[in-house]
């Protein structure tokens, strides 16, 4: 943690009073903590993106094409005429406020154009300066700014502090979804080479190497097969795991940090011991080795051109459908934008489960399934002999990653799971979870070291939930589905509720899945001792 | 600043109405030329509007989940907040438009001693769904004026509003009842600082039109009666297209009848195309159906990818040695 950054206690001091300046001033201050550095342009370059340069977002200057005004101008009237959502979004919002505080990051900073309204009115009132007959006639008074170096600024600082948790598009009578309007903006600002390097790196690795990280081929291979050494130590079997076998009945797509970090490892070793224990005929890929999809924080056609791996890889493998692991945003674009954007996935066969022989109706076109759809089922139909008092060590709770609570509806299906793995269940309070899940304030890309006091501050409102059960029930452990999640939740954890651990639900399957032939479990996957080893070896000292 | 604005307009209007009230030239005015204009611009402004809408694509399926999705058959959907019908879909849009659904999940943040809690917030929906139905309530009364005779229904309306049976005239609920919400609307508008904060001229002007339209109506009805004759005179006339203008109305009608036609006029270039815009709104219009359903992009168009062939040609020595499959050998 840098030393910079303020202590828990400092952080909670949050004014909600609006400033004296009025919000149409663009002005806006890059204080250290609260923004993300710029992308390097090698990133831009290796994708073909306009305006790679050296440049960083607290310098004056910010490089701009000469013609960057007309470019932005041109930008958003052809977004008007191709989306239906950034028209309506910019036309009827009313402002009544029910967004005001539903955003985690206003809640967190109390900074006023953190409200989902103005954060919308941020590009809403340019859209009225020059595309609306009463802005063109009245400017100001029509609620309409110029476009000016500075307001570009400013939509860089609150376009990149907007996680696209669409939190605020459950409680807006018009369901305007600020997901859609980031979106765009995102995409405008690319149009002018404003982007950041944590979304344009893990974007071009993807592009390049198939994944988030830039893992190779073998580096890939490295690594699942450490995962088959550490669970062959762990449980005294030795799985298969093969990688870009063709034929195999289905493709098994995961984000890449499940395979290269941590907490995330121990949900992989889950997969693989559902797996095996099943006897799924599945392979991995090295080439779509990456179901997370970091161009959906740049453009609807990086999310295109990063997504289109996925199907073209299930076509050569000859596979018959598809699995995804445990991600939000991943699941986002797999069930939202993939079956448009890269369909029809008419080579596919319509997802039946080998082992139960269920259909999954609710992927009949897209042919790809979650997980937990297909874990759930297994369990329904008693495939699985499952010990939860193997996670008596645990006492756990369920965070509702954003994507795929308010992008599937994908609620009871990881509760069915986990009711089942483990013996000690509480949820948080209900305006915390569910439709109302609040992010874990890294989302969208944002998840950057040089960012970490404002991801601080947007996950206050998760962790102050987390807080409650911790103190309440004694939770020790909050499970989620997302990439992101695991990978940013235990820094804030430790910082506004120590004590809580991150986990996936099948890193807890895994430790409650009883396989055939097993040697005597004494460790869960992180090789922490069991509860009742634990009070057996008391017993015996 | 811009409330004071928004206060400045609507009153110049309104006076503009009374003092056209004393002149048979400025009467016509406001009593026909004025009325016609603003109801054409409605009319295709409200149309253009809705036109461009419908006809701009609606690119991908991002209908917000607020419920369980349709899942295994054992699971249990969400329905009505998770639809994966149009069936569905269409109770879900029915929910947000005859209850204003999602407003009524509203609920207010606060930070007390270090944490946060959410408390209950109807109010906001309360004033929402007052006003509105109080308003149509009102338009329907009002057919009275605009059609002889005036129709069952209308006058069973004015039964059902006025059924306290107070005064004479009768009072009818939903005056008070409009009048409190919109005050209600302004006073948070203008008591909370953070609503404030983010209130335009536009958000005044329409909430302080609908007072002074409300205020003129409730005047002329409970305290300044003046001769109802001419009025459905003029009514009539606007109607069925041979407009006249009798003496005899109040200045207070012109007045109304002036705000009334602003209103008109005004919506189309503002915030109150909300009432068309809530209809094709993407996010809540759409069944969550897209992985049964393939939904089609108009404009989708082919771009660069990096393919496997190109991949493996990279990467080549290294999948070799890693003893992974490859195409090419």
């Amino acid at each position: 943690m840098a030393e910079t950054t303020p202590r828990p206690e400092q952080l909670i001091q949050i004014d909600y009073k609006p400033p004296k300046k009025d919000w149409q001033d663009p002005k806006v201050e890059f204080r250290k903590g609260t923004y993300c550095y710029s992308a390097l342009p090698k990133n831009l370059e290796y994708l073909g993106l306009p305006n790679p340069r050296e440049w960083q977002p607290y310098e004056e200057d910010w490089k701009l094409p000469p013609d960057w005004k007309e470019i932005i101008l041109n930008g958003m009237k052809e977004r008007l005429e191709k989306f239906r959502s950034f028209r309506l979004f910019m036309d009827i919002c009313v402002r009544c406020g029910a967004c005001a505080d539903k955003c985690h990051f206003y809640i967190g900073s109390g900074d006023p154009k953190n409200m989902p309204v103005l954060r919308a009115e941020l590009i809403r009132s340019i859209y009225r300066r020059y595309f609306t007959p009463a802005g063109k006639l009245f400017h100001g008074l029509a609620g309409g700014r110029e476009l000016t170096v500075d307001v570009i600024k400013e939509w860089f600082y609150y376009f990149y502090q907007c996680s696209e948790c669409r939190r605020c598009s459950v409680f807006c009578p018009y369901g305007i979804d600020t997901a859609e309007i980031t979106m765009i903006g995102r995409e405008l600002l690319n149009l002018i080479g404003c982007n950041i390097n944590w979304v344009l790196e893990p974007a071009a690795n993807c592009f390049r190497t198939g994944n988030h990280l830039g893992i190779q081929p073998h580096g890939f291979k490295d690594s699942i097969d450490f995962a088959v050494d550490e669970l062959e130590e762990i449980t005294g079997i030795r799985v298969d795991a093969p990688i870009n076998r063709k034929g195999a009945e289905i493709l098994f797509i995961v984000p890449s940090a499940d395979y290269f970090g941590t907490p995330h490892y121990y949900t992989l070793l889950g997969y693989l011991m559902l797996f095996h224990e099943v006897g799924l005929d599945y392979t991995f890929s090295a080439y779509a080795s990456e179901g997370g999809n970091f161009g959906l924080f740049n453009s609807h056609e990086m999310i295109k051109r990063l997504n289109a791996k996925i199907y073209a890889e299930a076509k050569r493998l000859g596979v018959k459908w598809i699995i995804g692991g445990e991600c939000g945003h991943m699941w986002r674009v797999l069930h939202q934008y993939m079956n448009t954007m890269n369909g029809p996935a008419d080579f596919l066969e319509e997802p039946v489960s080998p082992i139960t022989g269920t259909r999954f109706e609710n992927a009949k076109s897209t042919k790809m399934v979650h997980i937990s759809e297909f874990t759930c089922d297994l369990i329904k139909n008693d495939r699985l002999k499952l010990d939860p008092s193997r996670n008596d060590h645990w006492n756990v709770t369920y965070h509702d990653s954003c994507n795929i609570a308010r992008g599937l509806g994908l609620f009871e299906e990881p509760r069915y799971i986990l009711r089942n793995v483990c013996r000690q269940f509480h949820e948080m309070p209900e305006n915390t979870i569910r439709e109302q899940s609040f992010c874990c304030g890294s989302g969208s890309g944002l998840g950057t070291d040089e960012n970490l006091e404002m991801r601080l501050r947007g996950g206050l409102p998760r962790a102050s939930a987390v807080k409650y059960v911790h103190e309440k029930y004694g939770v020790n452990v909050l499970t989620c589905m997302c990439a992101i999640d695991k990978a940013t939740l235990p820094g804030l954890l430790e910082y506004w509720v120590p004590g809580v651990e991150v986990a996936g639900v099948h890193e807890l399957l895994g430790n409650a899945l009883v396989m055939k032939g097993e040697k005597e479990r004494t460790t869960d996957l992180r090789g922490e001792p069991l509860l009742h080893t634990k009070e057996t070896e008391a017993a015996h000292a | 600043m811009r409330i004071l604005y928004s206060v400045i307009v609507v009153a110049a209007i309104a006076a503009a109405g009374l003092l056209a009230g004393q002149d048979a030239g400025g009467r016509a005015a406001v009593a026909i030329v004025i009325p016609y204009a603003a109801i054409a611009v409605f009319l295709l402004g409200l149309s253009y509007r809705v036109l461009v809408w419908a006809r701009t694509p609606v690119p991908f399926r991002i209908t917000v989940t607020c419920g369980e999705q349709k899942s295994l058959p054992w699971i249990r959907q969400a329905r009505l907040e998770n639809p994966s019908t149009a069936l569905g879909a269409l109770g879900r849009m029915a929910l947000e438009v005859l209850l204003f659904r999602s407003l009524f999940r509203n609920t207010a943040a606060q930070l007390r001693e270090g944490r946060l809690v959410y408390g209950e917030s109807k109010f906001l929906w309360l004033g929402a769904i007052a006003f509105h139905y109080s308003f149509l309530m009102i338009f329907l009364r009002h057919l009275r004026f605009f059609l002889e005779p005036p129709p069952a229904f209308v006058l069973a309306l004015q039964n059902i509003d006025g059924f306290l049976q107070i005064g004479a005239p009768g009072l009818y609920l939903t005056d008070i009842a409009i009048l409190a919400a919109l005050l209600y609307l302004l006073w948070r508008r203008v008591g909370d600082a953070r609503i404030r904060y983010i209130s335009l001229f536009t958000d005044y002007f329409a909430l302080l039109l609908l007072i002074g339209i409300a205020a003129t109506g409730v005047l002329m009805r409970y305290f300044i009666h003046g001769d109802l004759v001419p009025v459905k005179q003029i009514a009539m006339g606007l109607v069925t297209f041979s407009p006249a203008v009798p003496a005899g109305a109040s200045p207070l009608f012109y007045s109304h009848l002036l705000l009334v036609s602003a209103l008109l006029a005004y919506f189309p270039f503002s915030k109150l195309m909300h009432m068309g815009g809530v209809f094709l709104s993407p996010t809540r219009n759409l069944a969550n159906n897209n992985r049964m359903k393939r939904h089609v992009n108009p404009w989708n168009y082919p771009v660069k990818v990096h393919t496997y062939e190109e991949w493996e040609e990279e990467f080549h020595d290294k999948i070799k040695a890693a003893g992974l499959p490859l195409e090419r050998g």
